[in-house]
């Protein structure tokens, strides 16, 4: 997919097109120089791509091979299958229960910050109203206090009022995306022309069909954006999870596998089985990274545009 | 909603921005956000700074002991000692990341890359995976168990350094974040590059300046504000560090503590050591000092910004 499909709003690079930057015409020093570019630059992808080759090989392998023979090849027989069916099946079918956990963080919580993200950016970009300063002040600041610094006090505040090891422990607090927010009005202020609006207005549009039919279209990439970092987020989240949950049926896959890593590595004081756990984390954590990995690269030309947007303006 | 009359209301003749209307609607359309920020992030954060007043004793109960926490914090020596291990991390870690971010966005812009996406897409891969699974996987590799660093010391005929011993873990670390994030701070500093003007390179070309001077002299400059959004966002990154070392523990229980980090210290205290109220008065001394730091490298940054 090419640069230049995807479309920010007050993107013109037309003009560094027309200069022919990545044509011909180059002087001959450039040839060197752009060898030693691409050697350095495969290199890193060398680095980033690795562990995780190294982590889709290993998945395929039993114990024995997995301790035995070379991390960057096949081992003896491929175990893939069977790997998957012991994940899939081990303590009555516990990680499909993560999984279905994750998702249901994930998508209400991912959706829900997206939704609210894009109708508070949506608010403070295009309405005047009173403490519309102050609340833009809030947003900023709330942007700075990290959401890890708020998980102790998360839990301690959630066991008050008793709802820690419930789902709403998790969902709540990924509702809150002030970052997600501030990208949505900066988003609404270059994408929405007010002019539009006002002619909506005219035609005796009420403000929230407005929203829903004209402002949410035009919000699509920024919404997008939104939606796949808070998803992230969310499918990722350990830190809080890991404090609120105490019950294994509400936990995610990251909570979950980090267990079972323990019970790998033996700390968890299970003399029985152990180091047969590792095959069982590896091909766990290769199923947890695929959905993340499959929809960002689906998405791509929505979100590029979208973090184009975020990035520039502040 | 009812329809919106477009004409301000009769007497109000303040000034406001052009495009906006007045009126409930705005309001209605943040609700939602102000009430997931009051019960998220407002009242975890009054709560702990209401807990951080007070100590469970074992006679009395529960007290009000007003700074006592906080002064607990000034002479507790883990506490600093994982702050100072923490800001060692900032200030190694974050440079490398963001000067590796710096040369892959600017290699991808230069258009001299042959399969700029494949680069790009390649190195923001990374970010979709959990950190959990990230700080797993590197684990794993740098085990002597099954990893590869056992394999290539093998290879090279001598013992490489054990990454999880205790004078690297932390670059250990560092290596597993700088990996998981190095892609996602690329794309910011990439997309801020591909939105500066086209005739800015074209005034450039006049003068004849090669890449390396367009480089210096327009593409770093109008990257200030987004190298100054990653670098917040590392700082914040730095200081909270938890999932990392708190997964790469059950490797190396005896080199990464208990307090390692802050916030593991914060998060052993109130779940191993049932003290609430002083990692109350933890979370609320670490949050502290991270908003200060991000206020004040924005703050210092925009000043610089305006002297140029």
């Amino acid at each position: 997919m090419s640069a230049t499909r995807t479309r920010a709003p007050g993107r013109r690079d037309s003009g560094r097109r027309a200069l022919g930057r990545s044509g011909n015409g180059r002087r001959r020093g450039d040839r060197r120089g752009s060898a030693a570019l691409t050697t350095a630059m495969t290199l890193m992808l060398v680095y980033t791509m690795l562990p995780l080759v190294w982590l889709l090989l290993s998945s395929t392998k039993d114990s024995s091979s997995l301790f035995g023979g070379f991390g960057l090849w096949f081992g003896d027989g491929f175990h893939l299958f069977a790997n998957i069916h012991d994940v899939l099946t081990y303590d009555g079918g516990i990680y499909l229960r993560w999984f279905a956990n994750t998702l249901l963080y994930a998508l209400a919580g991912a959706g829900g910050a997206a939704v609210i993200a894009a109708l508070g950016g949506y608010a403070l970009s295009k309405y005047d109203f009173r403490g519309r300063r102050l609340l833009s002040a809030l947003v900023l600041g709330a942007i700075t206090i990290p959401g890890t610094a708020l998980a102790v006090p998360t839990y301690l505040l959630f066991a008050r009022i008793g709802i820690v090891n419930t789902p709403w422990a998790v969902l709540i607090p990924a509702l809150a995306s002030p970052f997600g927010l501030y990208l949505m009005r900066v988003y609404a202020d270059e994408a929405i022309p007010d002019s539009l609006l006002e002619a909506a207005r005219i035609d005796g549009a009420g403000e929230l069909r407005t929203f829903l039919t004209i402002s949410l279209r035009l919000l699509a990439p920024g919404f997008v954006t939104v939606l796949l970092f808070a998803l992230v987020a969310t499918w990722n989240n350990y830190f809080l999870p890991l404090i609120v949950l105490s019950d294994p049926q509400w936990f995610p896959l990251t909570v979950g596998l980090a267990q079972w890593n323990g019970l790998a590595s033996g700390i968890a004081g299970s003399g029985a089985m152990t180091t047969g756990f590792y095959p069982m984390v590896i091909t766990g954590s290769v199923l947890a990274v695929v959905p993340l990995v499959v929809a960002f690269l689906l998405l791509q030309r929505f979100w590029r545009s979208g973090l184009a947007a975020g990035s520039v303006k502040q | 909603m009812s329809t919106f009359s477009p004409s301000a209301p009769p007497g109000d003749v303040r000034a406001r921005a052009p495009g906006t209307v007045r009126g409930v609607h705005g309001l209605l359309f943040f609700t939602p956000f102000l009430l997931v920020f009051l019960v998220a992030i407002a009242a975890p954060l009054l709560y702990a700074v209401y807990l951080s007043f007070f100590q469970d004793r074992l006679v009395g109960g529960v007290t009000f002991v007003g700074l006592d926490n906080y002064r607990r914090a000034l002479t507790d020596g883990l506490f600093h000692a994982g702050l100072l291990r923490v800001a060692l991390f900032l200030a190694v870690q974050v440079p490398v990341m963001l000067g590796v971010a710096l040369l892959a966005a600017l290699a991808i812009d230069s258009g001299r890359l042959r399969f700029p996406g494949v680069f790009r897409i390649g190195f923001f891969i990374p970010y979709a995976v959990p950190s959990v699974v990230a700080a797993l996987m590197w684990g794993y590799l740098y085990g002597r168990r099954f990893g590869l660093v056992g394999d290539i010391g093998g290879w090279l005929g001598t013992t490489l350094p054990d990454p999880l011993g205790r004078s690297w873990m932390l670059a250990s670390i560092g290596n597993v974040v700088t990996w998981e994030y190095m892609g996602y701070n690329m794309l910011i500093l990439y997309a801020a590059l591909r939105a500066i003007p086209g005739e800015l390179y074209e005034a450039c070309q006049m003068d004849g300046a090669g890449e390396i001077r367009k480089a210096w002299s327009i593409k770093i400059p109008a990257l200030r504000k987004a190298l100054l959004l990653a670098t917040v966002f590392s700082i914040i990154g730095s200081f909270q560090l938890f999932n990392e070392p708190n997964v790469l523990q059950s490797l190396a229980p005896s080199v990464v503590t208990t307090s390692y980090t802050p916030n593991m210290y914060a998060y052993n205290l109130a779940f191993n050591g049932q003290q609430f109220n002083y990692s109350a008065a933890l979370a609320v001394v670490l949050g502290a000092i991270t908003a200060i730091i991000a206020f004040t490298t924005q703050g210092s940054a925009n000043r610089s910004g305006r002297s140029r």
